[in-house]
């Protein structure tokens, strides 16, 4: 179980609270509107951001020493999750191995997860030849063969078309969210919380809200929710 | 992220070459009978010789870097490259080529000759040739840079309003450009030692850098020696500061290929006029060395080929030093780290050499350290171009992938091996390539040193000048500049081969 407890975050003058925690094997949606601290929280939980008081805990423990890469944590950023000089096969191999000294065992680990994200054969390519939605799966990959009990989305797939990003959610959903991961995202589109979120946590005015049910959060939505939705939905 | 010891290290051997040399000069500087009559000559002619050679670069800049922004002709992306050249270029070929045209039995003399004139390129004059040639076409891209930077559209609001582009547009840009391109020429002239050692001379054309030069040398005096190199550093202070104040326009930068639609060109005539003076100006003297250097080929002595070999292997160990520093400099990061990669501007070779002399003095033959201490001065001379270059792309490197390799525990030798290096391989090529070139070229700590077994390449080809072999010399200037452009060449091509980023 990952626990914010009494969290308080300062990034210049913008400052964010959050108090809660995230149960084993759910998915967990944040959202809220641009500029709110919706990657601020998640940067804090993946240790890229001290805080000024308060403490992110891991089965008890409080992770404030542990480097990001130490953390039982994967990460998917906007972008820049692949590096471009490598191979599809390399930058998917850092998982197991930093250095890139892959035994030949690793290297059949890789191209099995490679088949797992629909990627058979792409081993020796560099991500330029590879589409959008390709390379996300890739990205995916990486994250699904690195094996952490913890999986931080920070909107990964914001730059692609609906109809890819909602079958990348969907791949989220069958192949990351299982065996008892917990998956934190990143949105700012309530459809996408609807669709693979158990629970969402609504970033607003400085405060990050308790994780509620999807479903029942949606259907009786507060006010903050209600004033990022606007008017016409919820 | 990586460890901090390459980066300590850097820091150390450019402190220790920029400011430790000062302190042994200062603490060596012999101040007791103060400066001498000849002293404050060689002080006045330096100072009076630099604002004349900025301020003669700067005034003709303008002209031709004003038909350069507003013409567009064939090979006029050549001449702009052509104009980079001459920092690459060894200070001491480019006079042989100045002396082929100006010098006694060069072009102009031949043709001024048949009107019984004549001029001689040694002296004040000369030196401001030499400084000219050299800084015009960097005054020209500075120029040039402040032209192009100004908006399209305001060139077409003053057409519509059928204003002075030249009122309005033009001069209120050069009061902004012109005096810093000015200043950073004027510091470029306090200490181009080899123009004033192969130009200079004699009591009316010595430098304080030449005035060391021979303290050291020729009387061996270390105090004199020390006093002057505390008064040359402390020109290039003042200098410095002034130019530090000023923001200066990158000059390295690239974007000088366009071209800006203009409506009040009417006099073409006097454009390209400009053009072809400043081409000619420049090229003449470079086409002399290629036709003086290949029948001069076959004259050079064995003994050229040994000092090529020395040049090549100081310039290639600089090289390589040089791009690890800035590596590690720019890994390291900080304020301190821009700090200590502008002090190498400040520092003048002959200083920088006259220190280090006093520090090994004591414990080792001079010329045994020659060579190596070359390379170490030439490496952290060339610091401040290489780190430039390399830096920001570090910077790139660490703002795009930084997070990323941090969650996937990719630190230390591995960040460094699997991302940086092949990332940041074309700014390192060229850093090193520059580098090679300038140390390649290089006649200043040298000169200090060596003894005639340690000769690098420039100084044998200066002492073949003094001997007045000057058919052996042009050889040896051709084989000089082939192998400075080879060296930067291949190091720049290296880091460019194969990336596909």
């Amino acid at each position: 179980m990952l626990i914010c407890k009494a969290l308080e975050l300062q990034q210049g003058d913008f400052q964010l609270s959050a108090d809660m925690q995230f149960e084993a094997g759910q998915v967990t949606a944040l959202i809220g509107p641009s500029g709110a601290g919706k990657s601020t929280l998640l940067a804090a939980l993946a240790g890229f951001l001290a805080p000024i008081s308060g403490a992110v805990l891991w089965q008890g423990r409080d992770l404030a020493k542990d480097a990001p890469g130490d953390r039982p944590m994967s990460v998917l950023f906007q972008d820049n999750n692949l590096f471009p000089h490598l191979t599809i096969a390399q930058n998917i191999g850092l998982a197991l191995r930093p250095d890139l000294r892959l035994s030949p065992a690793e290297h059949a680990q890789v191209s099995d997860v490679l088949a797992r994200v629909g990627l058979e054969g792409f081993e020796d390519r560099k991500p330029a030849a590879l589409s959008g939605g390709q390379q996300s799966r890739a990205a995916l990959a990486r994250v699904l063969l690195a094996d952490r009990p913890v999986v931080l989305l920070d909107e990964p797939f914001a730059a692609l078309g609906p109809g890819l990003k909602n079958e990348m959610l969907d791949l989220v959903q069958t192949v990351l969210a299982t065996s008892g991961r917990s998956l934190i995202m990143v949105t700012h589109d309530p459809a996408d919380a609807k669709r693979i979120a158990d629970q969402v946590v609504l970033v607003a005015n400085g405060h990050a809200t308790p994780p509620a049910d999807t479903s029942t959060l949606f259907a009786n939505p507060p006010k903050a929710l209600v004033a990022y939705l606007g008017a016409g939905m919820g | 992220m990586i460890r901090a010891l390459p980066g300590v290290l850097s820091a150390a051997l450019v402190l220790l070459l920029t400011l430790g040399t000062l302190a042994a000069v200062f603490l060596r500087a012999d101040v007791g009978s103060g400066l001498s009559a000849a002293d404050w000559a060689a002080i006045r002619f330096t100072v009076s010789q630099a604002v004349i050679s900025a301020l003669l670069s700067v005034l003709f800049a303008v002209p031709v870097a004003r038909a350069l922004a507003r013409r567009q002709f064939r090979g006029r992306g050549a001449l702009i490259t052509l104009l980079g050249a001459p920092f690459l270029l060894p200070v001491i070929v480019a006079v042989i080529g100045l002396l082929a045209v100006f010098g006694r039995n060069g072009i102009v003399n031949d043709v001024l000759g048949l009107f019984g004139w004549n001029v001689s390129i040694y002296g004040f004059h000369g030196v401001v040739l030499a400084h000219v040639f050299f800084n015009l076409p960097l005054a020209t891209r500075l120029i040039l840079q402040g032209w192009l930077a100004i908006p399209a559209e305001r060139f077409r609001l003053a057409a519509t309003l059928n204003a002075s582009v030249w009122r309005m547009l033009e001069w209120p840009m050069l009061r902004l450009v012109a005096p810093g391109a000015f200043l950073v020429i004027f510091l470029i002239c306090l200490t181009s030692f080899a123009v004033a050692l192969t130009l200079g001379g004699g009591p009316r054309a010595t430098t304080v850098e030449l005035a060391i030069y021979q303290a050291l040398r020729f009387d061996f005096d270390l105090g004199r020696a020390a006093l002057l190199s505390c008064i040359q550093f402390g020109l290039c202070v003042v200098a410095a500061l002034v130019v530090w104040r000023m923001s200066i326009v990158d000059a390295m930068g690239a974007g000088l290929d366009r071209v800006v639609q203009r409506w009040d060109l009417n006099r073409p005539i006097w454009d390209y006029g400009m053009i072809a003076c400043a081409a000619l100006f420049l090229l003449l003297p470079l086409g002399m060395v290629v036709l003086q250097g290949l029948p001069g080929l076959f004259e050079l002595p064995q003994s050229i080929w040994a000092a090529a070999l020395r040049s090549i292997l100081v310039a290639v160990g600089s090289a390589f030093l040089c791009a690890g520093m800035s590596l590690a400099l720019a890994l390291r990061g900080g304020a301190l780290v821009a700090v200590i990669g502008v002090l190498p501007l400040a520092a003048s070779g002959l200083v920088v050499g006259t220190g280090a002399f006093l520090i090994v003095f004591p414990f080792v033959r001079p010329a045994d350290v020659a060579l190596i201490v070359t390379m170490l001065a030439n490496a952290t001379l060339a610091l401040p171009f290489a780190l430039r270059a390399i830096a920001s792309a570090v910077a790139d490197v660490q703002a795009d992938f930084g997070r990323l390799a941090q969650s996937l525990r990719l630190t230390g030798w591995a960040w460094l091996r699997i991302v940086v290096l092949p990332r940041v391989r074309r700014p390192l090529g060229f850093g090193a390539g520059l580098a090679a070139a300038l140390s390649m070229g290089d006649l200043g700590v040298i000169t200090l040193f060596a003894g005639q077994a340690q000769e690098t390449l420039p100084l044998a080809m200066y002492r073949l000048m003094g001997a007045y072999r000057m058919d052996a010399a042009a050889g040896a200037a051709l084989v000089l500049v082939g192998l400075s452009l080879a060296l930067f060449w291949i190091f720049d091509r290296g880091g460019r081969a194969n990336v596909d980023m």
